[in-house]
């Protein structure tokens, strides 16, 4: 089974993506903000990041630096999962190492597809 | 606007004759087990007419088979379910096959028929990797021609509009970036993608096929809709339309085994089917 980290400062986006990726067979842990789940990619990475944009403590951009800059030898996929859909954002999410992009609301057929489409479904 | 009331009641004398005007327009028929998205895919022609049971939907078209209701009727029952980069290893493997036959015959371009194209996210698709294919490694670009029986399908293709839930659908967000602009909450295709897509209106059970051979032709989750008559005189007008040595594209469900000889499975590309021997006469069929 593969694991996601989904990380969203919202219970309720969490709560939804979790059911989705139950049943897309995934192993489902959640972090509330970027350091929170830093420290959760540091402790035991997971297969791939649900990652929303916009968080207390630690942005989702902020986190991608730090887990770029962290070491880690097996480094998630990291998709983000956000309101911000503007063409700027996405570039910015691109350049700074997103492998995928996912914009809110989405549906189970929009979060399998782009779990396919980085490998991971 | 009608207020929300009950459920509508769908006579089986209701759902026959409707199920007959779809068959007469394009040859598709409602599988028994299908028939009760008639009602599902209606709701919105009944809303938008005023009407509130296909009963009532079914007088109305008695005296007007031909105008506007009915073409709203038929657009609403084809189903124009598909998505970018659908069945992505096929989508793939079309690319090889295309690499390998413009191999064979450098110098000539390829022609790739897409029939039943929907919306036009395949051979949208097909023009992304062939696009990339030629700035990577100078790939002549194949013409592309993409034909659907539904004109309110075709406009859509045409225009190349297609919602936030259509777009994150199988594309790839670098290629979504690379191919599409956002405009007024919606993603636009990008002028130099549009321009490497023929659309074209075509009903594969009455109209001769296109004109000039085809190297591959992609007819995927459509023949499933019509009967085996129908079917059998499909496969011949795909035939008829594919060069030699050319290769025909179905969907995953679907298959040439015991419905044709026309074709039979490529041993080159698996899953495929390539077009040799005798060539049929174009063939049409009377569905009514």
């Amino acid at each position: 089974m593969k694991t996601c980290l989904v990380v969203d400062d919202s219970k309720v986006i969490r709560k939804v993506a979790r059911h989705i990726l139950e049943t897309l067979n995934f192993t489902v842990r959640e972090a509330g903000d970027g350091r929170e789940a830093l420290d959760a990619c540091l402790t035991d990475s997971p297969d791939v990041v649900l990652l929303d944009w916009n968080m207390p403590v630690m942005s989702g951009m902020d986190f991608l630096r730090a887990l770029k800059e962290s070491g880690i030898s097996e480094k998630p996929k990291v998709v983000f999962c956000t309101t911000e859909n503007g063409m700027a954002y996405i570039r910015a999410a691109i350049e700074a190492g997103a492998d995928e992009y996912v914009m809110k609301p989405f549906d189970r057929e929009t979060l399998q597809s782009k779990l396919q489409i980085v490998g991971v479904a | 606007m009608m207020p929300p009331g009950p459920p509508t009641f769908a006579s089986a004398g209701a759902t026959n004759v409707i199920g007959a005007l779809l068959e007469q327009r394009t040859g598709q028929q409602i599988a028994a087990n299908r028939a009760w998205r008639v009602e599902t895919a209606l709701k919105p022609v009944l809303r938008d007419h005023g009407l509130e049971t296909l009963d009532q939907l079914v007088g109305r078209l008695a005296g007007e088979r031909n105008g506007p209701l009915a073409d709203a009727v038929v657009n609403a029952l084809l189903n124009q379910e598909t998505s970018f980069f659908r069945d992505a290893g096929v989508i793939e493997t079309v690319v090889e096959a295309a690499r390998a036959l413009q191999a064979e015959t450098p110098g000539r371009r390829l022609r790739i028929w897409s029939a039943g194209c929907s919306v036009g996210q395949e051979p949208y698709s097909l023009a992304m990797l062939f696009e990339e294919l030629a700035v990577s490694r100078g790939f002549a670009m194949p013409e592309i021609v993409a034909t659907d029986v539904c004109p309110s399908a075709l406009a859509r293709a045409r225009a190349g509009r297609y919602s936030q839930f259509e777009i994150q659908r199988g594309l790839p967000v670098r290629r979504m970036v690379t191919w599409f602009d956002s405009i007024d909450g919606e993603w636009v295709v990008r002028p130099e993608l549009a321009r490497r897509v023929q659309f074209r209106c075509h009903n594969l059970t009455r109209d001769p096929a296109p004109i000039g051979k085809f190297d591959i032709v992609l007819c995927r989750n459509v023949l499933l809709y019509f009967a085996s008559a129908v079917r059998r005189s499909v496969f011949d007008t795909l035939r008829s339309a594919t060069r030699e040595g050319g290769l025909l594209v179905l969907g995953a469900g679907e298959t040439v085994i015991g419905q044709t000889d026309a074709f039979r499975p490529s041993e080159r590309f698996r899953g495929f089917y390539q077009a040799d021997g005798g060539q049929p006469a174009p063939a049409r069929v009377s569905v009514r």
